[in-house]
């Protein structure tokens, strides 16, 4: 470091210097153009189906009573999968960082980033041919007990392929992500914070409970939302676990779509205003992504003073 | 240094695989005499590359029709890309492909406009490749089941409840039905199976079968889907009482496929029922005489014939730029409608022959290219 700087001055450094910011700007100037040259063409695509006339979008009442339902199924689908994982992954983070030996923390670590290694169609099959049929009898017996509730109304599917079980899907698919994310910001938690509630005579849960928590919520959040955000972008996954079709409430009959499963499924054989009418629904996908993102950030960025930097 | 050693190293390779390409070559030449061969050895020979666009369905014939074209031609090749039978169609209008892969033919809109590129006959379509589409069930006890239109109509819109209802027990006396629900799977994904089947079920039974014909499963319709054809199997052979509709060479020996009425009787699906059904049809009017669109009659009382059958197309152009594209599609084509092309599909897509008539048909079209003058 202090090497560098003082032999900056010098006419070779400068160059090095110059061609190194150079390149470091080319490289940030070309997310920046990918991106809007992505957004561009989302837009121009979709401007057809956009403006068509209602009966000639599929379904034949136009583009917006097309694309809500499958907004609804994506965002049905992404919940499902958050609300299983989230827990979950909150648990296997706070055991790898604050209950595990650091043997076992450091193994179990590794297994848990493995999962995210793991590519999604083969999530995908396990879930069509294998979690599908093996979960069809649990939810006959929850039509059966609970089928009061609009959501687990009965009869089930026989199948066994809802949008109950894709969601447990993603739900193994986002676990990675909050996990790991969660694991490294309860690494980060102030350690006298917590000697000082262990001391005051805290238990291991009360010290949690007030030291590292309420550190660790917005980084959580994000993490979350970073879930999110691959929950609602998965693709052949739900394309091959879920049996699609109409907007439904119970999340144990066959029914509803996701956006992505929706243009994989179609896009093949497409073309025409079809495209453009997939491409728009790729253009709401990606608005709906971005939003997730932004607020994540917001949330990170309003709690900079609890991150770990400082 | 690394990399100059691996450039050695591909080198050799590279004389090395030129070596085995020149005695593959004289081992063609030495087998091209052969019955078998004399479609693609007749002609002159063929250079280039021939690129295709279109049907998904075809894919796996077209992978097997590819490589045994280039293994008999040196030099020559064929590109497919299976992006769909709408863009396949498009591409052969706008000039972008020099054949296109359809599942349906050119409509007449479509024919007029391919003028533009293919001169003034325009474009011709020529069918490949024929699939019957069997019904498929998985019914434990149950082995043979006996269906009319109306019937699989009314099972497919989810109006038939359970398995012994007095419509199905009708229709096949002496059959044990189980009272098992009936879970009728659909493919999700936009295909020209569907296509073929819904435009069956709407000819053969139009007072149930209310929907349009199209590539995409009615959306007010209640049922389980799964994509692609492997999934609707999958899906039917995990659930009892589930009933689809796929290429019969998917279906795998554990589900049972209905025999289909036709006329009085009922038809077993067969290689030689569908092609009986496609002779069947009608050619298209107001067709060019070497056009090979074909109206099939789904409602064709003809015994023995099976009509809930896919047929697809290659549609090529009547006159090309050049003499060496001329040559290059006829032989290709010559080569698919050849006995050889046709057992090569049937053995990798297990699709059904085109009849020695219709083959027939199909080498007069194809001899009928010519360059454009």
């Amino acid at each position: 470091m202090t090497a560098t700087s003082l032999r900056s001055p010098q006419g070779a450094g400068r160059t090095g210097d110059k061609i190194f910011s150079g390149a470091a700007l080319a490289a940030g100037c070309l997310i920046l153009a990918v991106l809007f040259g992505v957004a561009l063409f989302l837009v121009v695509q979709a401007i057809p189906a956009l403006t068509a006339p209602a009966d000639k979008i599929q379904g034949g009442a136009g583009f917006f009573p097309y694309i809500w339902p499958i907004v609804v199924g994506t965002l049905i689908a992404a919940v499902i999968a958050l609300v299983i994982a989230t827990p979950i992954a909150i648990g296997v983070a706070l055991f790898i960082s604050h209950f595990a030996p650091r043997q076992l923390a450091a193994g179990l670590g590794y297994v848990v980033d493995l999962l995210a290694a793991i590519p999604s169609v083969v999530y995908g099959a396990w879930g069509a041919a294998f979690l599908a049929k093996e979960i069809s009898p649990a939810y006959n017996w929850l039509a059966g007990n609970l089928g009061w509730l609009p959501i687990l109304q009965g009869p089930a599917s026989a199948t066994g392929k809802t949008i109950l079980t894709a969601g447990i899907v993603l739900s193994v698919m986002v676990l990675p992500i909050i996990t790991s994310l969660s694991r490294e910001i309860f690494l980060q938690a102030p350690k006298l914070h917590e000697e000082a509630a262990l001391a005051l005579g805290a238990t291991r849960w009360e010290m949690i409970k007030m030291a590292v928590l309420p550190f660790a919520r917005p980084g959580i959040i994000s993490a979350v939302m970073l879930g999110l955000g691959r929950a609602l972008g998965e693709t052949m996954a739900v394309a091959l676990v879920l049996s699609s079709g109409a907007l439904t409430a119970s999340l144990i009959q066959s029914g509803n779509q996701t956006i992505a499963a929706e243009i994989a499924l179609n896009f093949p054989e497409a073309s025409g205003l079809k495209v453009s009418t997939l491409i728009a629904a790729g253009l709401v996908l990606f608005v709906i992504t971005l939003c997730v993102n932004m607020i994540a950030r917001w949330i990170i960025t309003r709690h900079k003073e609890f991150s770990g930097a400082n | 240094m690394k990399a100059l050693r691996f450039g050695r190293h591909a080198a050799i390779a590279v004389i090395a695989a030129g070596a085995l390409a020149l005695t593959a070559c004289g081992s063609d030449n030495a087998t091209g005499t052969t019955p078998a061969g004399n479609q693609t050895s007749a002609g002159p020979k063929v250079t280039g590359t021939l690129t295709g666009i279109g049907s998904s369905a075809q894919g796996a014939a077209m992978d097997a029709w590819k490589t045994s074209f280039s293994a008999a031609n040196q030099g020559a090749s064929v590109q497919y890309s299976p992006d769909g039978s709408g863009a396949g169609r498009k591409a052969i209008l706008d000039g972008s492909a020099q054949f296109a892969g359809s599942d349906a033919y050119l409509t007449d809109a479509e024919l007029t406009s391919s003028k533009d590129k293919c001169g003034a006959d325009g474009a011709i379509n020529i069918p490949v490749y024929i699939s019957p589409i069997a019904v498929a069930f998985n019914l434990p006890g149950v082995t043979e089941l006996k269906l009319d239109a109306a019937t699989v109509a009314k099972i497919f819109r989810g109006a038939i409840a359970k398995w012994n209802d007095p419509a199905i027990s009708a229709l096949n006396p002496g059959v044990t039905l189980p009272d098992t629900k009936v879970t009728p799977v659909n493919r999700s994904d936009d295909s020209g199976t569907t296509s073929n089947f819904t435009d069956y079920l709407a000819a053969a039974a139009p007072e149930v079968w209310t929907d349009k014909a199209a590539g995409i499963w009615p959306a007010t319709l209640q049922g389980e889907n799964a994509k692609g054809t492997s999934g609707v199997v999958k899906t039917v052979t995990d659930t009892p009482g589930a009933v689809t509709y796929a290429d019969d060479s998917a279906v795998s020996g554990k589900l049972g496929v209905a025999q289909i009425k036709v006329g009085d009787s009922f038809t077993k699906i067969s290689a030689d029922a569908a092609a009986k059904a496609v002779d069947a049809g009608k050619p298209v009017d107001g067709r060019p005489a070497n056009d090979l669109s074909i109206k099939l009659d789904r409602k064709t009382t003809a015994s023995g014939a099976y009509p809930v059958v896919l047929v697809s197309y290659h549609v090529v152009c009547t006159t090309y730029a050049t003499q060496e594209t001329v040559d290059l599609v006829k032989a290709f084509e010559n080569y698919v409608v050849s006995d050889a092309g046709q057992k090569a599909a049937a053995d990798s897509a297990k699709s059904a022959p085109l009849s020695p008539a219709l083959a027939e048909k199909a080498v007069k079209a194809i001899a009928t290219i010519k360059v454009k003058s």
